[in-house]
Formats: C-alpha cells, structure tokens, sequence
C-alpha cells in the first residue's frame, strides 16, 4: 500500500513537473480545428486532438483521457451548433475546467460565425437525429475557414495577451495563402459545377453550396437513421428519373449503402476525408481540400 | 419640415403678388393682412404640429433600437448554454421558459417468459436487500423515469430523477446539486446520489450493457448502492485520468441500514485511472471500497446488525476500429468483490467473507445491432455450525448466472433487447427469456465512458 501511495505520489509530481509547455493549451474536438489553430498559433500553441479523422465525431464517448486532457486545457475549440452535444459537455463538466464553460472565452464555436445552412423550421426527433440550430458541418466549404480563423486568432489573442500580435499576423498569412488556394480549388472544381448526386449522411451541404453541386436525395431515409433496404430501393427507383454522378460519403461513414447504390446504379461511390487525417492524402487543411476535389473529379470520371 | 416651411412662404409670396393693384382700398388690405395673418398662423401650427411628431418618431425610434439591442443580449446569455451559433435570432425566443431545465424521460417495458416464476429472486448465501428482483413473469412497466437537470447559476449544477415504478410510485431516486466553479479540479457534490464506486454503480439502469444488474452488484449492493449523503472528488493535473473520491452516506442503504452512527452510516472512497492505450484501444480502472454499518437490516424477516466492507477491483476496456464507434465497436468489462459481513445475525454472531465477480462483453458488429455475454458467480463462505440452514448459507451450491444478449437500437434514443438467462443464483435454478424495450426522450443524452 505504502508503495502504492508513493507510486502515486511519484507519478502526479512527474506530471506536474513537465517541462514549460507551450502558451496555450489547446483542446481541438475535431482535427479540422486542430489544424487551423496550429496554423494560427504556431509555437504558441500546443494542441490536443480529441478525435482522429476516420471518427465519427457525433458518435464520440467521454473517454478518460479527453478528460484529463480537457482539465489542463485553456481553450475547446469546437464544431458546435449540437455536433458535438453528446460528448462535449460531459468531458467539460467532469474535467472541472471553468475555462471551458460555455460562455467562456476558453469555449470557442466555429459555427459561431458561420451562417448555418439548413436551419429547421421545425423540429422533432421524429426527423431522426437532425440538429436544431442548422447543419453543423461548416468545414466542407473551405471558404468559412476566413472567418472562422479570424474569429479563433482574436479569441486566442483575448487569452494570450503577450503573443497577440503573433497569432494577428499568422492569420493575416494563413489568410493570404488561403486566398490563393481558394480560385485554384474553384477552378480545378469546375468540372463539378452544376452535378447532381447523392449523399450516404446530410454533412455536405456546404460543399455542394460551394461547389455548385445539387443533392439529388440521401441514403439515410431521415438523418442519423442507417439506410433500410426499402429506402434504397426507393433512392434507385428516383434515380430513374433523377440521375446522379456519384455517391459521396465520409470516411468514418459505413460503406455499404453508398457501394449498394453505386453498383446498381452504375455510378461511383465517393468516399471523402471529411477532416485532416481522413485520408491518408488529406494531411493538411490545405491537403483536404485538395484530396476532397481530385475525390469528386475521380467520381465523375465513370 | 423645411419643405414645409418654404412651401408656406412661397404660398405667402403668391397671395401678396397676387394681390391687385386696384385694391388699394385700406379695408381690404387690413382684411388681407388677417387673413394671411390667420393662414400664416395656421401654417406655423402644422408645422409645429409635424415637427413634434417627428421628434417623437425620431425618439420611439431609438428607444426600440435599445429594446432590440437590450434584449438581445439578454437572450444571448440565455442561449450561451443552447449554441452560440445565431444569437441575433434568439431574441424573438426570450421567454420566462427559457431558463427551464433540460427535461428527459425513460420508458422501458418488458415480456417476460421463465421456468419458474420470477420477481421473487434470492441469492444462495446472502441476506439480500435493494432491487434484485428480475419483472415478474408476462408482460409488465418498468420503472419510468424523468430526470431535470440544469445549471443553478455560476456555482451549481442540480440533478433530479423521479422514478415511478408500475404501481404508480414516485421514488427519488437521485437529487443532487453538484459544485461547479471549485478550483484545482475538486468537485462536491451533496443530495441522493448514486456512489462512484465500482464501474457502473453510478450508470443509471437503462444505460446498463445487460438488462439487470450482474449477480455481484446484486448480491453486494442490492443492484446498486445510492443514498444520501456527500462526496468529495479530485481530478488529478495529469495527462493520465487520475480521480479521487471519498463519500459519507447516512446510510439507509443496502448494505446499510438503520441510518447508524447518528445518520453518516456508510463511507466510501474510490480511485479511478484510465486513458488511451492507442487511437482504436482505451481502458478505465478503479479500486473502491465502502463500509457500511447496519442496524437491524431486514431481508425476509432476518435481522443483520454489524458492519459490511466491501473493496472492488474494476476494469473496463473499450476498442473500435481506428476510434470510430459508428460501425463495430467492442465494450469489455470484468469486476472483482470481495466482502465481509460481521455482526449478528438474528443475534447469533457471524463473520462471513464472500467473493464475487463477472466479465462481460457487447460486441457491436455492424450499426445499430449488438450482441453480448456475460458470466457472474459467487462464494460465501461457511456462516458456522449455529447459522447452518439460514438464508446465509449458500447449501453447497455456486452461485452463478450465465447471460446472452442481442440488441437493436432503432435510433440513439431507443432500443430493443433481448435477454438469455441461466441463473443458477439460487437453490432453484431458472431460464429467464425478456425482451425489453426502452427509449428516453427530452435532452440529449451524454456518451459516457
């Protein structure tokens, strides 16, 4: 028991005695957010990762270990608008971290300063598992990384006062490069303009206002509900008279329905990075809009 | 308004050139002048007259702005909890229901079918207490709940649950304010609440993986041990999940009973660590250990006054495929008690020590659908030659009970399971078949680990 306790001991010195971190302790929900506040923070930053591309970021549980991280963390920064409304407010509430409370500063939305798509005008869980406040799957159109990295640069200069101006010109640079790769995506994308398709999960409505694209229907007969046979029967009957390019669904997505369609219908099924680490290709913030377009071109070439 | 004016002047400046020369007459220019004094008053009244009411207009205006802006704000504080997404919209929402607490429901039911009779259960060897009872046998309600939870303001969280069982009872089941602002990662929490020892004593049952209790938890804790009472909790600072919680109970309780020691009758404490072993494997572990003093606990009409102790060994191990749960994901449980009852037993002394465990496994191999199973069993060791044939002798028999389940959940808000049971828990041995339903609606549940 003695040796137990100074086992304890001993490992909670170790860990408070590690050496100087960085100056903000950033807890990503997602890796998209992870990647843009590496972008803004530099050096400045270290970050955390809650999830992993490949993860179905609704399906998260309060692992131990994204509670321990959350304790030392001096700001979340999130999807929000209820994407992550199973998970996040447990792992804020059992890390005790009033930083994080929302309401905080250390609570940051990117969904915030986003106009949200697809705001029901009603809602009821008999629509299955859609969210309240709009779609929250803001980051598939690249062009609300602007203010969303700007809203994230001032929030982390609120909290770090000593390296604002750091954080300030990161993003104006983040900004610049940003706005060089945006007409470059645009133009590499215009073969898409104007496709009808499907989606396995209503997430995309961002990329295909971005991209030009129409949702001709979607696998899932209501939103969180795994397709039925019957429905996909239904979805290929529509097809019929409504044509679609492609199929497109996340990596953390199952595959089957999207390659039960494909194949009767004699289309692609597009499996797309969803967020940094998805695919091996999507590396980067700057990769996954790369990899997600030469996906979509890939797509069309059936 | 200055159009206004320009416009009575111009009138004026008309009335005069137009005047004919030929009228010279002193009488009709003195009749004139009153008259275009008369519509020059007349003028300057309507001119004052509009001006006022533009001034008002000009001040309506800015006070509803203010409104607008005030009430906005408002309304953004209200909603920070909801989303911070579209605040500018919420304000045609602020109402006195606002700040209403998140409200959740359970209903669960169940067909029962068994080789004998169940809602009657015992345990071989133990003086049992709490709810082990399995639903009785045909269709039957189980308990349904409504839980209320919200933040109180800066400083607390509160948490109700009332559950109403078949017959229409309301019980409380949990009501507790838990402390929110403490500093260095201490929480406190006071009210009935579920204790933290173990793995799932703090799970509410309609989150358990089966759908009863495992035999341990049965036999030691009546199912599950909540009480009122207090509990203290550290988080350590470290990257490894490191917790530390000590609870006083007054002690009503199974194993408790009696509300001894002037109502602070059981104690309990627990460490908890956990943490990711890689990005598809993760593991929670915890010791706990609890003494709880009984005075005249009753099981059956037998009387227990003594002491109960009881420590725990649990380990949880989860895994899905890269981290992402959607698809398959594997759930692997495996607790170990060990306890020791001395006191009197319907005033004969006794000293008994008894060990029970289980493992347990949910597999969930495609969307939606899960399959499980579990193994629990028990010893009680020998009561003594003068307790020999008393409900804590266990007859020779090894307690056990053997669980397969299939489960499929329509939405994240309901689901269908069904349960195999061997339960050799008693002398008399059963096959328990249930399909159950149960579905919560309201807030959103929380995924705990």
């Amino acid at each position: 028991m003695k040796k137990f306790i100074f086992g304890c001991v001993a490992l909670i010195s170790a860990a408070i005695a590690s050496p100087a971190h960085a100056n903000l302790n950033v807890f990503a929900c997602e890796p998209e957010w992870g990647a843009l506040a590496a972008e803004i923070g530099g050096d400045h930053v270290s970050i955390y990762n809650a999830t992993v591309g490949g993860q179905d970021p609704h399906l998260v549980q309060a692992r131990p270990s994204l509670i321990a991280r959350a304790r030392s963390a001096d700001i979340r920064v999130c999807t929000g608008a209820d994407l992550e409304v199973a998970w996040i407010n447990l792992i804020v509430q059992q890390s005790r971290n009033t930083r994080l409370q929302a309401g905080q500063p250390g609570a940051f939305d990117a969904t915030s300063v986003v106009r949200l798509l697809e705001r029901p005008a009603s809602v009821d869980r008999s629509q299955g598992d859609i969210h309240v406040v709009g779609n929250p799957h803001v980051q598939s159109d690249p062009r609300n990384m602007i203010p969303i990295s700007r809203a994230m640069a001032q929030r982390f200069a609120q909290l770090d006062p000593a390296n604002a101006q750091t954080y300030t010109t990161r993003q104006a640079d983040f900004e610049r490069r940003w706005n060089e790769a945006l007409p470059r995506w645009a133009q590499r994308a215009a073969p898409l303009r104007g496709a009808a398709i499907l989606v396995q999960h209503r997430s995309w409505p961002y990329l295909l206002n971005w991209l030009g694209m129409t949702e001709v229907a979607a696998l899932e007969p209501q939103v969180g509900v795994p397709p039925s046979s019957g429905h996909l029967a239904r979805v290929l009957q529509h097809l019929q008279t409504s044509p679609a390019r492609f199929v497109i669904r996340s990596a953390y997505e199952d595959a089957r329905p999207s390659e039960f369609i494909a194949q009767r219908a004699n289309i692609q099924a597009v499996m797309l990075p969803y967020t940094v680490g998805g695919t091996p290709q999507a590396t980067n913030l700057f990769t996954l809009y790369d990899d997600t377009i030469n996906r979509l071109l890939a797509g069309l070439a059936l | 308004m200055h159009f206004s004016r320009y416009a009575a002047a111009a009138l004026v400046g008309t009335a005069t050139i137009a005047t004919p020369a030929q009228a010279q007459n002193a009488d009709d220019v003195a009749a004139l002048r009153r008259d275009m004094d008369q519509l020059r008053q007349d003028y300057q009244q309507r001119i004052s007259e509009l001006d006022s009411r533009l001034a008002q207009a000009e001040a309506d205006a800015v006070a509803a702005r203010a409104a607008a802006l005030a009430s906005a704000q408002e309304s953004d504080m209200a909603s920070v909890n909801q989303s911070q997404a579209t605040p500018a919209t919420m304000a045609a929402t602020s109402n006195a229901n606002i700040f209403n607490p998140g409200i959740s429901v359970v209903l669960n039911g169940f067909l029962t079918a068994a080789d004998r009779d169940t809602g009657e259960e015992r345990i071989a060897g133990v003086a049992t207490g709490g709810e082990i009872e399995n639903p009785p046998p045909g269709l039957s309600l189980g308990e349904s709940e409504v839980a209320f939870s919200a933040n109180i303001d800066p400083y607390f969280y509160g948490f109700m649950v009332a559950a109403l069982d078949s017959a229409g009872e309301i019980g409380v089941e949990e009501a507790y304010i838990s402390t929110t602002q403490l500093p260095a990662g201490l929480t406190f929490t006071a009210g009935r609440f579920f204790s933290g020892i173990g793995y799932s004593n703090e799970t509410h049952a309609h989150n358990w993986a089966f759908s009863d209790a495992a035999l341990p938890y049965r036999a030691f804790l009546g199912s599950q041990l909540g009480d009122d009472g207090v509990q203290l909790a550290w988080l350590a600072p470290t990257d490894q999940y490191l917790v530390f919680g000590v609870e006083a109970f007054r002690g009503e309780s199974y194993p408790a009973a009696g509300a001894a020691n002037d109502g602070v009758g059981s104690y309990a404490a627990f460490v908890r660590t956990g943490g990711d072993i890689d990005v598809s494997n993760s593991y929670l572990a915890s010791i706990s250990y609890l003494r709880a003093r009984a005075i005249d606990r009753d099981s059956d009409g037998d009387l227990f006054t003594g002491d109960a102790d009881l420590l725990i060994g649990s380990l949880t191990y989860k895994w899905a495929p890269n981290g992402n749960r959607l698809i398959r994901n594997i759930t692997a449980t495996g607790e170990v008690f060990f306890g020791t009852e001395e006191g009197a037993f319907n005033g004969i002394p006794v000293d008994q020590d008894r060990f029970g465990w289980y493992a347990q496994g949910v597999y969930q191999f495609m969307p939606r659908w899960r399959a499980g199973l579990r193994y629990a069993a028990l010893e009680s060791d020998d009561p003594g030659i003068l307790l020999a044939g008393s409900a804590l002798d266990d007859m020779g028999a090894d307690p056990f009970t053997a669980t397969a389940l299939m489960e499929f959940d329509p939405s994240e808000f309901s689901r269908l399971r069904l349960q195999y049971s061997r339960d050799e828990s008693d002398i008399d041995p059963n096959t328990i078949l249930t399909l159950q339903y149960t579905v919560i609606y309201g807030v959103h549940g929380a995924h705990r680990y």
